[in-house]
Parts: C-alpha cells; sequence; structure tokens
C-alpha cells in the first residue's frame, strides 16, 4: 500500500553524543555517510519512496548543516503546497529550557502533529542506516492489528542508551528490556516505530500529566505499555545497520566496500540527497583505484585503495589513501599517505604527510584542518 | 511595476543534427548527452544563468520530448521564476494555417509575441548544438558600447579548418566590413560561432521584412545577417578565446568528450565560478572494484568499474564487468559492458550491452584503411551478441547477433 495517510517523525539529533567528533559541528542528520549522502537521505528517501508527503523533522542544536542539506526539500519532492517537509526547531515551554527527551520533544510538536491530518505516525531516527519500504510497514501494522509497531534486527544489540531489545513470539512483542548490553545477538529496536496519530497524542499528553514527560520514551511509551496495548515487532531482513560510536561508523562504512552497499542502494528504492552540481569523477594518469566508493567531483591523481570518497575530493599525485573515509572537498598533497583515518570536510594534507590510524582506532581529522 | 528584461535569448534547439545520426533518432541533437552527466544543451542554458539571462525561450521542433521532459520548468538551471524563466517554444496553429519553423529567423519570427510580452532592448540568439563556456553579459557590454544592431561571437580557427564555417572580415574597430559562407578557400580565419546579439527593435524589422521576402530561406546566415549588412547596418564582432566546439557530427562528439580528459584544453567543468548545471542522476557513488584498471578517464555516479577502463568518458550507472576493456570510448548511461567484451573509439548510446567477448570498434592504427577509419557508433538499447565483432566506422541500431 501507499503510506499516503502517514506523518513521518524524524529525530534528526538523537544519539548526537555517540558520534561527538562528527556531531560537534553538525546534528547525526547531516553526518556525510557513503560518499555523496547524509544520514538522513536513507530515512528520508525511504519514507518518500513509500509515497510518505508529510515529514516533520525534529531539531535540537546545531542544525545549521542540516538546514542547508535540506533546503526547501525540494530534492526529496517535499517542496509542496500540501503537506511537504518541515524543520521544527526546539520549542521552549516558558521555563523548561531545551528539550531533554523524546517525548518533550514530541510535546513541543503536538499542534503539527494534530493539525497533520493523518491518521498514522512513523518515527524514525537517523543513525540507523537502511532502505526499507515504509509502505510495508504499516502494511504489517494495519494487518496485525497492533496498537504500535517496532522495527526490529537481529543480531548484537548497538551500544545506544535506551535501546529497547525484545523478547518476541511470532510477532507479538512479550517483553521489553531498555539499556541491556551484552555480546550475544538478540532482538533489537532499529528504532523505527508506527502508531495511530491518535495514540502517540494520548501517551505524550498522559506522561504530561502524570510529569514523566522527562522520562525516556522507550519505557514510557513502549515499555510500560507492553501489557496493556498490542505492540508488535516488524522483521527487519534487509540491509539496516546502527552507528553508535565513531568505531561502528568507520567499520559500517568499510563494510559497504566489501560489496554490502548493494544491499543498500537498490534500483527501485532511489536514495535522494541535495544537488551539487559537481561535474563526474576524473582519474588522471597513472591514478589507481580499487575497492572504493568515489562520489561526483572527485579528481584522482593518485592512488585510492579501500576507501570513502565524498564529493569534490582531490587526490594529488603520489598520494596515497588506504582504508579511510575522505569527506566532501578535502585535500591530499601529492605524495601524502593517509592510511585507517577519518577526514572531516575541508580537510587539507599538505604534501608528503604521513598519517595512519588503525582499523581498530581510526585517526580522525576535524573539519577544515590543515595538517 | 513590471520588471524589466534587459535582454533576452533564444535558444535554437530545433535541428535534427542528422550527422549524428542513430544518435538523433528518438532526441533532438542538443539533448544528446555529453561529458558524462550533461546534454549538450546545459551549455547555453547554463551560460544564459550565468551571465545574468534570466528569460530563455527554447525553440523545439524535431523529436522534442526528451528535451521537453528534460528542461521541464527549467528548476536544475535556476530558471523557474514567476517573471521569465524558461519557456519551451514548439510551432504551433494560427489562424492561417500550421507552419513549422522554416529556418532559424522563422522560428524568431514565428515568436515575435513571445519576445514583445518582455519586451527586452537586446535579444541573444543562441544554438543548442555547441559546447563552450561564454559570458554573454561582457558581449553585451561590447555590443552597447558600440551601439550595434548586431554582434557576432567570433573564433579564429585553424586556417585548414576555415572552409567549414562562416566567416568575417574585421575592421581594426571591431566592425564587420564582410561575410563569407563556408568558402573553398578561405582568406579569413575569423569563424561566427553562431552567437548573436541583436538590439530588439533592429531585428524586430528585419524578421518582419525577411518573412514577406519569398525569396529569403529565412536563415540568420544566409538571409537576416546578409541583409542587415547590406542596408548598412553597425555589426561588430566580438572575440571569444576560450573553449569552443561545434558537436554536429560523430567524430567532434567523440573528440569533444575526450577532450575533457586533456589537461591542456581549456574547459574546466569544475570551476566553481561558471557552473554548467544540469539535471542530475539519482544514483549513489561509483565503485571501483579491486579488479578495476581505471585511469585517465571520467567516470559518472551509479557506476561500477571491474575492467579495465582508459581514456574514456563513463556516463551514470554504466556497469564494466570483470575483464571487460575500454579505451577511447564514449558510454552513455545504463550501458552494461560484459565480461571479457572490447570497446575502442566507440560511442555507446544509452542502455545498450555489450555481451561477453564482443569486439566494438577499431583503433585508427589497426585499420586496415585508416582513410576509411571512424568511431563506431551502437544505439539505444541495442544489443552486441556472444563474441560478435563490429567494424569500424559502423553505426548499428538494431540487435546484433553472437558468435558461436
Amino acid at each position: 500500500m501507499y503510506a499516503a495517510n502517514v506523518l513521518g517523525i524524524i529525530y534528526s539529533n538523537v544519539y548526537d553524543d555517540h558520534l561527538n567528533e562528527l556531531t560537534t559541528v553538525r546534528t547525526m542528520g547531516s553526518v556525510p555517510f557513503a560518499g555523496r549522502y547524509r544520514l538522513i537521505d536513507f530515512v528520508l528517501s525511504g519514507m518518500v519512496n513509500s509515497g510518505i508527503t508529510k515529514v516533520g523533522i525534529s531539531t535540537k542544536a546545531n542544525y545549521q548543516s542540516l538546514m542547508d542539506h535540506l533546503g526547501s526539500g525540494q530534492a526529496w519532492d517535499l517542496s509542496r503546497k500540501r503537506d511537504g517537509m518541515t524543520i521544527l526547531p526546539p520549542f521552549n515551554l516558558s521555563d523548561s529550557g531545551v528539550y531533554e527527551s523524546r517525548l518533550e520533544a514530541l510535546q513541543g510538536m503536538m499542534g503539527y502533529i494534530s493539525k497533520s491530518g493523518k491518521d498514522y505516525v512513523v518515527l524514525a531516527d537517523c543513525n540507523a542506516v537502511c532502505n526499507i519500504s515504509y509502505a510495508d510497514l504499516l502494511d504489517f501494522h494495519q494487518e496485525s492489528g497492533a496498537d504500535i509497531t517496532v522495527a526490529y534486527k537481529r543480531g548484537i544489540a548497538p551500544k545506544l542508551k535506551n535501546i529497547m531489545t525484545f523478547d518476541i513470539e511470532g510477532n507479538d512483542i512479550k517483553k521489553v528490556t531498555v539499556d541491556q548490553h551484552g555480546d550475544e545477538a538478540c532482538d533489537y529496536a532499529l528504532n523505527i516505530i508506527v502508531m495511530s496519530r491518535v495514540l502517540l497524542q494520548r501517551i505524550i499528553s498522559a506522561a504530561a500529566g502524570s510529569g514523566s514527560i522527562r522520562e525516556s520514551f522507550e519505557k514510557e511509551a513502549i515499555a510500560k505499555n507492553v501489557d496493556k496495548l498490542k505492540i508488535k515487532g516488524y522483521k527487519v531482513d534487509t540491509y539496516a545497520k546502527t552507528i553508535d560510536s565513531l568505531q561502528s561508523y568507520y567499520d559500517i562504512s568499510m563494510q559497504l566496500l566489501s560489496g554490502e552497499f548493494r544491499d543498500l542502494f537498490t534500483k527501485e528504492n532511489p536514495v535522494f540527497t541535495k544537488v551539487r552540481d559537481d561535474m563526474p569523477a576524473i582519474y588522471g594518469i597513472c591514478s589507481k583505484a580499487s575497492d572504493s566508493l568515489v562520489a561526483d567531483g572527485c579528481i584522482i591523481k593518485g592512488t585510492v585503495e579501500n576507501s570513502v570518497l565524498s564529493r569534490g575530493v582531490q587526490i594529488a599525485e603520489g598520494a596515497v589513501v588506504k582504508n579511510s573515509i575522505i569527506m566532501q572537498d578535502c585535500f591530499i598533497g601529492a605524495g601524502a599517505s593517509i592510511n585507517c583515518a577519518i577526514l572531516d570536510k575541508d580537510v587539507v594534507i599538505k604534501p608528503n604527510r604521513e598519517l595512519s590510524g588503525a582499523e581498530t582506532y581510526p585517526l580522525y581529522i576535524g573539519k577544515g584542518t590543515t595538517v | 511595476m513590471v520588471k524589466k528584461t534587459e535582454c533576452l535569448a533564444m535558444l535554437l534547439a530545433g535541428g535534427q543534427g542528422s550527422r549524428l545520426g542513430i544518435l538523433t533518432k528518438n532526441i533532438a541533437k542538443p539533448a544528446v548527452p555529453y561529458g558524462g552527466k550533461y546534454r549538450i544543451i546545459d551549455f547555453p542554458l547554463s551560460n544564459c544563468i550565468n551571465s545574468g539571462i534570466e528569460t530563455v525561450g527554447v525553440l523545439t521542433q524535431y523529436q522534442p520530448l526528451e528535451l521537453n521532459d528534460y528542461i521541464g520548468n527549467g528548476r536544475p538551471w535556476d530558471l523557474d521564476r514567476s517573471y521569465g524563466g524558461v519557456h519551451v517554444l514548439s510551432p504551433y496553429q494560427q489562424i492561417k494555417g500550421t507552419e513549422w519553423y522554416k529556418g532559424t529567423a522563422n522560428a524568431i519570427y514565428q515568436n515575435i509575441n513571445f519576445i514583445d510580452r518582455y519586451n527586452p532592448e537586446y535579444v541573444a540568439v543562441l544554438s543548442g548544438d555547441h559546447i563552450y563556456k561564454m559570458d554573454y553579459n561582457k558581449m553585451l557590454k561590447f555590443h552597447k558600447e558600440n551601439d550595434a544592431a548586431c554582434t557576432i561571437a567570433m573564433l579564429e580557427v585553424p586556417w585548414d579548418e576555415a572552409s567549414r564555417f562562416g566567416l568575417m572580415f574585421v575592421n581594426d574597430d571591431g566592425s564587420i566590413s564582410e561575410f563569407e559562407e563556408k568558402p573553398k578557400n578561405p582568406r579569413s580565419n575569423k569563424a561566427s560561432m553562431g552567437v548573436y546579439i541583436f538590439t530588439w527593435s533592429k531585428l524586430r524589422q528585419y524578421l518582419i521584412d525577411d518573412e514577406n521576402n519569398p525569396e529569403s530561406g529565412n536563415d540568420f546566415g544566409h538571409d537576416v545577417i546578409p541583409a542587415m549588412h547590406e542596408n548598412g547596418e553597425r555589426m561588430f564582432a566580438y572575440k571569444f578565446d576560450g573553449y569552443w566546439k561545434d558537436v554536429g557530427t560523430i567524430d567532434s562528439l567523440w573528440e569533444a568528450n575526450l577532450d575533457l580528459l586533456n589537461p591542456k584544453v581549456d574547459l574546466d567543468l569544475s570551476d566553481d565560478s561558471w557552473k554548467i548545471y544540469s539535471r542530475n542522476p539519482i544514483a549513489p557513488p561509483h565503485f571501483v572494484s579491486a579488479d578495476a584498471k581505471l585511469e585517465n578517464s571520467m567516470v559518472g555516479e551509479g557506476c561500477y568499474i571491474g575492467g579495465e577502463v582508459d581514456y574514456s568518458v563513463l556516463f551514470s550507472n554504466v556497469t564494466i564487468e570483470k575483464g571487460a576493456k575500454v579505451r577511447y570510448s564514449i558510454i552513455m548511461p545504463g550501458t552494461t559492458i560484459k565480461a571479457g567484451a572490447t570497446v575502442e573509439y566507440s560511442i555507446i548510446a544509452e542502455n545498450a550491452v555489450i555481451e561477453e567477448d564482443a569486439k566494438v570498434g577499431l583503433s585508427p592504427e589497426d585499420s586496415a584503411n585508416r582513410d576509411d577509419w571512424g568511431v563506431t557508433v551502437i544505439g539505444e538499447k541495442v544489443t552486441i551478441g556472444k563474441g560478435a565483432t563490429v567494424a569500424a566506422k559502423e553505426m548499428i541500431d538494431t540487435d546484433v547477433k553472437g558468435v558461436k
């Protein structure tokens, strides 16, 4: 089914603190990923491909880069007279300061939610990278008669605060455990949640009324309701990876290069992103590239191995880049050598410098640094 | 208050480009892909917006579907405006009957009403089949300084090529003394680039006179410009010295693409101050596998490179399988070159498939008859079967069976 009757809510800032290095200057949603994208592109494009036409993006801090990236929503066909994309700045109630919990964030956008005119709401984060069909998720929600449906994945749970893990029978969630971290495979939430708009409004009002608005959404809305409401699990078997640290950001990026990018990017569900009008990538004489994802606007005259290159990266003659993530418009000077590093936007590496991290401890160079 | 349009551009995009053969079977020449992600028309359109010309009429006639679809509301070029913007102008029915655009001048004549709506001082007439980056605003300034009726952009071409162009003789002050259309023995190497700026009040009258002249072929180069010259109008040549290429033939289209790989050629598409805008493909970054050997090439989004690629331009979503070889070729969007296949000195149009071990094209050195050598062209959605061979200079627009 086409999910036209659904309001999408995306948290752009949740878990920023798990990726401190990359989020000091931006939100989780605007963290560059897979060369030409920002993390929010995946969830936003998934929603659009599923027929969702109204999306509210919750923000909290440092959302300038996010606004710059999203613009009017045109790149996602969300610049519309009816519906479309709305960036929701934090809403302060006189004495409360900036919100601290998901519930409080939702409370701040109650007006937006109740006026949306949609019967269902999908809530999602940006750090779970996947390209799922929200239409299928909604079909499942309606057919199973669930009050709340939570998408989940089987595997080792990401080390995120308030992560939900489930005991599931069939597709019924029998027990919700919050904040339990182990090294064994379990069913953990991707934090993609569907419920009716009316139920969501009721949950927020109840939390506000009982003074538990600053409690975690996972505990208040899901775990506490496990006996009262029909909570179902929707198993995701396609590509879905949750970023919970700089190390996992690095690992997940590197795994794309071993072929996983084919699972993330499918013909049927294109991932949209801001248009930059760069020229196609150019490879020079004697350039060497292997096992790499390279975005448009790159000029490669040196060697690139097992790396992810964002748009507009330049690699000069004789430079060697291995096992690294190089973000937009970085410049690697002639003869420089980079290994196991994450270079944030606009980094300049002067000629013949050598930088090396380890696979288990990638070296991070901050935005705009000159080395 | 109505905003004033100082200069409006009319872009001639109706030509078939018959010398491009099967590449323009279903699309007009300006819609032909170029440079890994662009179409030819992106260049004049981007030049317009970068020069501050915000009202552009695009005159279409031959196979306009793809071109109309591509231009859309003009958004990729920032030409979606509430006043002005880009307008696609096709021939239309009138009370006296229906008429195709008979010639370049007639096409503008039929749209006098469109131009009058904006009441511009000046009109730039551009063609939709050249690759170049040019600031029309500088040319307009030159036109105004000389109080000209018509200014023609001029390029000095190599003498041995001069006979292919409309040539001009230019006085020291920049005024034009004489024209010569494609002469056998050129006496000048100052060629017209097909870029004109007219003072609209003048051009408007000449277009009406031209239409009333039953002898006229209704063409700018042959009729309108000579008529203005004969009448002693002030006509000037504006010298341009950047990269300019007419991509009217298979060989020139092929060359113009490969020019992008030559650092000595003055056509920088990465220049942020003069961007060439286009409708961008929605595709992930391209992936280069461990088996790939990729050098001296341009690669678009969504490509998968598993084979050898040298001195080639690959558009978006092209697949080069492991063991395939591509040299000196232009591969348009969505095409697949399978394992063991060799493609050299060729242009492969969109969504074609070159099956395993097929051989397409030949280098001039390996060619038996070098004088008859040419670039090989494979048409849109054509499949070249397993092990089949396609010789140099061939143009294939139906499937070729495999060889067992």
